[in-house]
């Protein structure tokens, strides 16, 4: 038999519409696209952005897919940061009918499907979330059954992206989702608090045993303490993904 | 100052060789260590891209982009993907 020989995907630049735009909190904001041509994703991908200055100067800067690949529509969540490039653009000027330039999706190490899959642990560290919505919707979506367990820090309630819709996930599809405030909480606050610890991973970690998988996603040194501590409670290395996002924004 | 990692250049690696390669592995031709590129740590804000072993801190790939041309220098990391092509 003789297979014939699939052309690899070229990936271009394109434009895509903004469709819609809605605040998740102060400083981040979700922008719904649509490509004019979008090849389909993997849950825990992302694009590239790409903005150019009328001078001609361009800046770039990677986004994590907030959406699932049966969404039907493309959702990119960002973070502004204040001296950045590009954040502040995307997550403050931008309306909605205008035109983004974007390639992709790109990204095949800090993937997920069910497929061959244990347990699953995702620990994000503030914007960190945004693929671990992507892969909880395609879990749901595919009413998949790999257990999963969800660990998100947040600085306070009000800088905690998609609350409610975690809050829903936890209630409607089975996982198992807890919430650390490292800055403020309120008095009635049940949640863990403060930062993530070495001990408060082996509370939470699945069992090495199950051969879980293990997604980190966050600040450089989030990842850092995270994927330490994992190691520490005998997860080895290869079990854990990570993904670091810097502050240039 | 804090380090990416090798996720945030699978746009440009996927100009360079034509495909996704974020999860290949291969290892640091200065400490022999393995790493899938997704692994490696990655600078931006020098001249260029510059990309390190996770353990042992040399460089193992820069990435240059010259009026609009992208090269790649990865003679420290080596590629264990079978039948890996080299970019143009």
């Amino acid at each position: 038999m003789v297979a014939a020989a699939v052309p690899p995907r070229r990936l271009n630049w394109q434009l895509a519409t903004v469709v819609e735009l809605i605040d998740e909190t102060e400083r981040t904001r979700s922008i719904v696209l649509e490509p004019s041509d979008w090849p389909g994703h993997r849950a825990g991908q992302h694009v590239d952005v790409r903005l150019t200055a009328d001078d001609g100067y361009q800046a770039q800067r990677s986004y994590s897919i907030a959406s699932a690949p049966e969404d039907g529509r493309l959702m990119l969540t960002v973070e502004r940061i204040e001296d950045g490039e590009v954040s502040p653009y995307l997550a403050g000027e931008l309306r909605a009918g205008d035109q983004l330039e974007l390639r992709g999706p790109v990204g095949g190490y800090f993937v997920w499907s069910d497929r061959g899959s244990g347990p699953v642990l995702l620990i994000a560290g503030g914007s960190g979330i945004v693929p671990f919505r992507s892969m909880l919707r395609h879990r749901a979506a595919t009413s998949s059954a790999v257990p999963v367990r969800v660990l998100y820090s947040a600085r306070s309630l009000h800088e905690m992206i998609y609350r409610d819709e975690l809050m829903r996930c936890a209630a409607c599809s089975g996982a198992d989702v807890r919430f650390t405030l490292t800055r403020e909480w309120p008095d009635t606050w049940r949640g863990h608090r403060g930062r993530i610890s070495p001990q408060l991973l082996a509370e939470i970690s699945w069992p090495t045993g199950d051969r879980p998988l293990n997604f980190v996603c966050g600040p450089s040194g989030f990842v850092e303490t995270a994927a330490g501590a994992l190691v520490a409670c005998g997860h080895p290395a290869a079990r854990i993904k990570t993904e670091r996002f810097g502050p240039t924004g | 100052m804090e380090a990416l990692d090798g996720n945030s250049i699978a746009g440009s690696l996927y100009e360079l060789f034509g495909r996704e390669m974020t999860a290949a592995p291969g290892a640091c031709a200065h400490c022999a260590s393995r790493a899938q590129i997704a692994e490696l740590r990655v600078y931006g804000r020098a001249p260029g891209t510059v990309v390190r072993c996770p353990r042992c801190w040399q460089v193992v790939m820069v990435l240059t982009d010259v009026r609009g041309t992208l090269r790649i220098d990865y003679d420290h990391f080596r590629l264990l993907d079978s039948g890996e092509q080299p970019p143009p």
